[in-house]
């Protein structure tokens, strides 16, 4: 079973992301949501995903500067990471893949989106 | 005089590193109508505003919601519709019952407006360079007014889609060193 990490500080993201999630055919256990990143490294204190789905544009903490503390963290260091946001300038997506992440949707999406990328990573 | 049900083109002879109205409208078309197809199963139809009727084409109540966007060019992004408008675009989102408006349905709205504004963003940063976004801010009240504390220009599209009633308005302005700052533009909310 894949545990996931869903970091967006909109509930609707993450109850879509759920859905999808569960609709993709691999079998997925807990998922863990967080609305920012500062409440996402402090789940991941107790708790244990194999993937994790980010937002970028979140108060408190942003979805990049979180990605560069699970890189940095050798428990995290490798967990797949897919970047989804309305952020689309290649810039963002440039900077998202050099920091380690494994792949990126840019919203708005639909399911099959989600899906291709998790075929890609997992 | 409305412009109908299709893109306007952007200028060929505008000056490099500007944003004309026509960009704005075009940005604001291709985001809502894709936000709609692929968010929430719905087929938009859509007029343009012409600014002074901008004002006068908000509903006098319900939902507004809006989005600061900083950088080279910094204004106010907004999203405004009736509360009934809102708990139907809540409920295609999340394929749920919206019965009333409620946390989800604000919620919900303030991701639309975070989507459709952010891709309006995507677009016009291909012209200006980066732009910044802010988290929005979504508001469910009667008898509002905006203006903006930078302009009072806004660029609007009103869409329609099932007999329903939606406006998306942007004002943006180049940054000065009067006008640039590094936060959220916030924009100044009026009651009636």
């Amino acid at each position: 079973m894949l545990d996931v990490l869903i970091v967006d500080d909109s509930a609707a993201i993450r109850k879509i992301l759920q859905r999808v999630l569960r609709q993709t055919g691999i079998p997925i256990g807990n998922i863990v949501e967080a609305g920012d990143g500062r409440e996402a490294l402090e789940a991941l204190k107790t708790q244990t995903v194999g993937l994790a789905l980010l937002d970028i544009n979140m108060p408190n903490m942003d979805g990049l500067e979180l990605l560069g503390h699970l890189k940095a963290n050798e428990t995290w260091a490798h967990l797949p990471v897919i970047m989804v946001s309305t952020e689309g300038s290649q810039a963002k997506v440039l900077d998202a893949v050099k920091m380690g992440a494994s792949g990126y949707v840019r919203k708005p999406f639909n399911s099959d989106q989600i899906k291709e990328k998790l075929a890609e990573i997992l | 005089m409305y412009k109908s049900g299709h893109l306007n083109g952007m200028t060929d002879t505008q000056e490099k590193g500007a944003i004309s109205k026509a960009d704005i409208v075009a940005a604001i078309i291709a985001s809502t109508r894709e936000v709609f197809s692929t968010m929430l199963s719905m087929e938009v139809t859509w007029q343009e505003i012409h600014l002074q009727q901008t004002i006068a084409a908000l509903p006098a109540s319900g939902i507004i919601s809006l989005i600061g966007l900083t950088g080279p060019w910094a204004g106010t992004g907004s999203i405004s519709c009736n509360a009934e408008f809102a708990c139907t675009l809540s409920a295609k989102m999340l394929m749920g019952a919206c019965p009333e408006v409620n946390e989800e349905v604000l919620d919900a709205i303030a991701e639309i407006t975070n989507m459709i504004i952010g891709n309006v963003k995507t677009v016009l940063e291909q012209k200006v360079g980066d732009m910044g976004l802010s988290t929005p801010t979504v508001i469910f009240g009667l008898n509002f007014q905006i203006r903006s504390a930078q302009t009072h220009e806004w660029t609007g599209v009103r869409f329609t889609s099932g007999g329903q009633e939606m406006c998306v308005l942007v004002c943006l302005d180049p940054a000065t060193p009067k006008n640039h700052r590094t936060g959220f533009q916030f924009p100044q909310l009026l009651s009636a």
